[in-house]
């Protein structure tokens, strides 16, 4: 597949050529399931689309089948800066059921497979997103990212996923799943398409309040040869699996033959991630979805009053898992249990930046994994709980609302892709970018696929 | 004997061109639903943008009550679910409010004043409306996002005059800052009562019941009495815990009675948390500035009147009590008129005349041609009787004073000459009379005058009339 690099300086017609040709090979692949369906706006290089983010007239449904049937009727601001530079919304991709699962196995749509073995998930949420890029189906793609949803299907289907800063890009258009935590990013081929990517979605919008008041572009400031100070933290890793140790050991020698300086720090035992992530996400999440009540749109279940309306809706439209984190999240807020969790949730994620804060006063960058081991097999990650502590490596970033970047840097015995990822200090999207592109450069690695 | 415990909680609707959180226009009657965008409908994706408009308004009534304004509030989501709220959350300010501890005052016949204390005002988004047709229930969600300054009192009020003597209080406030169009029929000030009682001596605060869906000065202070009573003879009968829960009643102007809203086994959990999508409100100094720089307030008016014009207090404070009566008077002293005078023509003969819900706003005269017509009066043009008759011409008619004057021939004899001519043809046919006049049949005068006025058609100037008549009867 050509690089977004490359497509961009394309001609019209080539253009139309090869959307035309790629049209054809995602639907003579319909196994995959990458795509929900394959939609074009405009006469631009193509984009994959995660099914939350709104593209006017499309059929946009956050993988649910309460939205089944909903037409967006406006565009998310990630949608107008595609277009405003000449790219084109270009199918939309399967997630897990609004956004809440890493597996992509939630979807109202079934499931997705991984480009690299077909018994394998791709990840999730954003796991149509990765497996059209890894499968050569897309030149690249946008997905979500709340609590890995992007860098985690990135790592399990060998591509590179950027999660940017909480505030770099617009969250206006972006069907919410927890919104102190969600970050629209760049699923690409490489390093430097993310940051060209990154660079088109990325800026200031009055439209989103969280927005951050910045416009700074890293794409034409590229520079792998700067010399970085890099955390390793040794505790983490010690959980993960052989390969996932195997590929983090062989980084931190590329790392440091690519010379840059490798410290060994610490930080706090990822159990509170999650408690803290899980407290935080689901509150969030009970009320952003509260709003799919069947009166307005999408799919509405008739019931014999206002309440029946509601329950029959609700029921009959909501998956398992997102029900779960609906009651999860009232739990927590509810009278009588506020304090214990959610105020005290809050507590902790303070105590994760500042614990962050004082990390980035000494290195540039962190290394850690995207997740304890390589792709699941479809259905192994059944269990709620080892789903949800299978996020320990991701959910931190989110929390302190830090830009990370996963990418491929080894394969596993099994063959499957071993991703890891690159946390930088928020708003330090350029020097994400560098030391990101010095390993790509410095492990020259391809994926055998 | 008991002692009444109100608080009371006022939604202001607050007068901005936009909605809360998005650029929707806060229009009212307009066909159901044409004033709404993603936002405010609650789509997936939209998100929630400040109206910066509302903290300017928030600053001025902040300063009116003399609280303190705080230079940095949040937001919270306050969850429930009903088909007017779109997003199933209300955004509101549950930990923060932008506004805190005010006072109040409030003022008595007497000449005596009360202080009351105000806990919040908060920022809300006000929900939209359902309207139920028989088996059918629709939703118009043109008022969804409309912004609400929600005054929470402390339970400083002890019968329903002095509640309402609040309300009244701080309607005049709100429509002086004109930051709410505050019309209660509309539904842009909205008054929730709460209500408990106590025996008297008691400092302990027993069960408050809530009293929504009041939309009157005089249905507040009946929902009151009412309730107050339900509350007391409860507690006579010795089923008070029984019958007196924490809950929210609904008054029926009709049956004059208050009933219960939903039942205790729905005691709603309103699972607040900060609101994500929205960064804490900032309140500049330069802002601060600007809008703490306040208009003049009913009683700073009041005190005014007074003092300028030499107005009694009585006057002053009816003068003042509403923002639309005050500018009124102003207009129509501007047109150089008598003070006393303008009292008068305003609040006896203008507002007696204003019939089926007009007000000095709808009034068909306006405050420039009443101000003209008493001026008419002072410079002796017509009589004061007469100008009664121009007023009521004018309530019906068009609109220019000195063209009616004309029409009805009001216009005043000042004319001595003409004047001299009727009352000597008066005298002239009246020998008998004048006989019996001068030989001390004195109330006799009234006839000649009666005689003179009738013949001028009422233009004749009384006074001159008595001194010529005086004259020439000797």
């Amino acid at each position: 597949m050509i690089t977004l690099k490359e497509a961009l300086a394309l001609s019209k017609e080539e253009l139309a050529t090869f959307k035309k040709d790629l049209k054809k090979q995602i639907e003579a692949k319909p196994e995959l399931n990458a795509y929900i369906d394959v939609n074009n706006v405009g006469e631009g290089v193509p984009i994959a689309i995660k099914d939350n983010i709104q593209v006017k007239d499309w059929s946009v449904t956050s993988g649910s089948k309460i939205l089944e049937g909903y037409i967006a009727p406006y565009n998310a601001t990630v949608i107008n800066k595609l277009t405003d530079a000449g790219l084109s919304p270009f199918g939309r991709t399967n997630m897990d059921e609004f956004a809440m699962g890493s597996t992509t196995e939630s979807s109202c749509y079934g499931i997705t497979q991984n480009p690299h073995n077909a018994n394998c998930v791709p990840g999730g949420s954003s796991g149509g997103s990765a497996a059209a890029v890894a499968a050569g189906l897309a030149i690249a793609a946008l997905g979500s990212d709340t609590g890995g949803s992007i860098r985690q299907p990135a790592a399990f289907c060998g591509i590179v996923g950027m999660k940017p800063t909480y505030g770099r890009v617009s969250r206006y258009g972006l069907g919410a799943y927890a919104s102190s935590l969600d970050q629209i990013g760049p699923m690409t081929q490489n390093v430097e398409d993310a940051a060209i990517l990154y660079d088109i979605i990325s800026g200031h919008d009055v439209k989103d309040s969280t927005s951050h008041e910045s416009n700074e572009k890293v794409s034409d400031k590229l520079d792998a040869s700067r010399k970085l100070t890099i955390a390793i933290i040794p505790e983490h890793v010690k959980d993960a699996s052989d390969d996932i140790k195997k590929g983090y050991a062989k980084t931190v020698e590329a790392l440091k033959a690519a010379g840059h300086t490798i410290v060994e720090k610490s930080l706090m035992d990822g159990k509170f991630d999650i408690s803290a992530y899980y407290i935080t996400a689901t509150a969030e999440a009970t009320t952003n979805l509260a709003r799919y009540d069947g009166v307005r749109y999408g799919n509405r279940k008739e019931g014999e009053s206002l309440h029946d309306l509601y329950v029959r809706t609700r029921s009959e439209g909501f998956g398992d898992e997102v029900k779960r984190r609906i009651l999860l999240g009232n739990f927590v807020l509810s009278s009588g249990y506020y304090d214990a969790y959610y105020v005290k949730a809050q507590k902790v994620r303070h105590l994760i930046k500042d614990e962050y804060a004082k990390l980035f006063a000494e290195v540039d960058l962190i290394l850690s994994p995207v997740a304890p081991r390589t792709a699941y097999e479809v259905g192994a990650l059944e269990d709620p709980l080892e789903m949800y502590l299978s996020d320990i490596y991701t959910i931190s970033v989110n929390l302190a609302g830090l830009p990370a970047i996963s990418l491929p840097v080894d394969t596993a015995e099994n063959g499957m892709p071993v991703g890891l990822q690159l946390i930088a200090n928020a708003y330090e999207e350029q020097t994400l970018f560098d030391g990101a592109l010095s390993l790509e450069k410095q492990l020259n690695f391809k994926l055998n696929s | 004997m008991f002692e009444v415990v109100i608080g009371l909680e006022v939604h202001t609707q607050l007068n901005t061109e936009t909605k809360l959180f998005c650029s929707c226009p806060t229009s009212f009657n307009d066909r159901p639903n044409v004033n709404t965008c993603p936002t405010c409908l609650a789509l997936p994706g939209a998100l929630p943008v400040l109206n910066k408009s509302v903290l300017e308004k928030s600053i001025m009534l902040g300063t009116a009550i003399g609280a303190t304004v705080n230079r940095t509030s949040f937001f919270d989501r306050k969850s429930y679910f009903y088909p007017d709220s779109p997003s199933a959350y209300q955004i509101t300010q549950l930990y923060t409010p932008v506004v805190e501890h005010g006072t109040l005052d409030i003022d008595f016949e007497d000449g005596s004043s009360k202080t009351i204390r105000i806990n919040r005002a908060h920022i809300e988004a006000d929900a939209g409306k359902n309207i139920h047709e028989g088996a059918i229930s629709k939703v118009d969600l043109n008022r969804a996002g409309t912004p609400l300054l929600e005054i929470v009192s402390e339970p400083d009020m002890r019968s329903a005059e002095e509640a309402v003597l609040y309300v009244k209080k701080l309607h005049s406030i709100v429509r002086y800052l004109d930051i709410s169009n505050a019309n209660m029929q509309e539904g842009s000030f909205r008054v929730d009562v709460n209500v408990s009682i106590r025996p008297k001596g008691d400092e302990k605060l027993y069960t408050r019941v809530e009293i929504k869906n009041i939309n009157s000065f005089r249905f507040i202070h009946k929902a009151i009495e009412i309730e107050v009573e339900r509350q007391i003879e409860a507690w006579e009968d010795g089923v008070y815990d029984e019958e007196i829960r924490q809950e929210t009643r609904l008054f029926d102007q009709v049956k004059q009675e208050t009933r219960s809203m939903r039942g205790k086994e729905e005691a709603a959990d309103y699972r607040y948390f900060p609101e994500p999508d929205l960064l804490k409100a900032l309140i500049s100094d330069e802002m601060f500035t600007t809008f703490s720089d306040i208009p003049e307030l009913p009683d700073q008016k009041k005190a005014r009147l007074v003092s300028e014009y030499g107005m009694r207090e009585y006057d002053a404070a009816v003068i003042t009590s509403d923002l639309e009566t005050a500018h009124f008077f102003e207009a129509m002293l501007r047109e150089g008129i008598n003070a006393k005078n303008a009292i008068t023509w305003l609040t006896v003969e203008l507002q007696g005349r204003l019939k089926g819900g007009m007000t000095v706003t709808t009034s068909p005269v306006d405050a420039k041609t009443l101000g003209t017509l008493v001026k008419r009066i002072e410079d002796k043009t017509i009589s004061g009787k007469a100008a009664k008759e121009v007023l009521d011409y004018l309530m019906e008619n068009e609109n220019d004073v000195d063209a009616a004057i004309e029409k009805l021939g009001l216009k005043q004899m000042n004319d001595t000459g003409a004047l001299e001519t009727i009352i000597d043809a008066i005298i002239a046919a009246n020998d008998d009379k004048v006989e019996q006049y001068k030989g001390g049949k004195e109330k006799l005068f009234g006839f000649f005058v009666g005689q003179t006025m009738k013949e001028s058609k009422g233009t004749a100037n009384p006074q001159t009339v008595n001194e010529m008549l005086k004259t020439k009867l000797g």
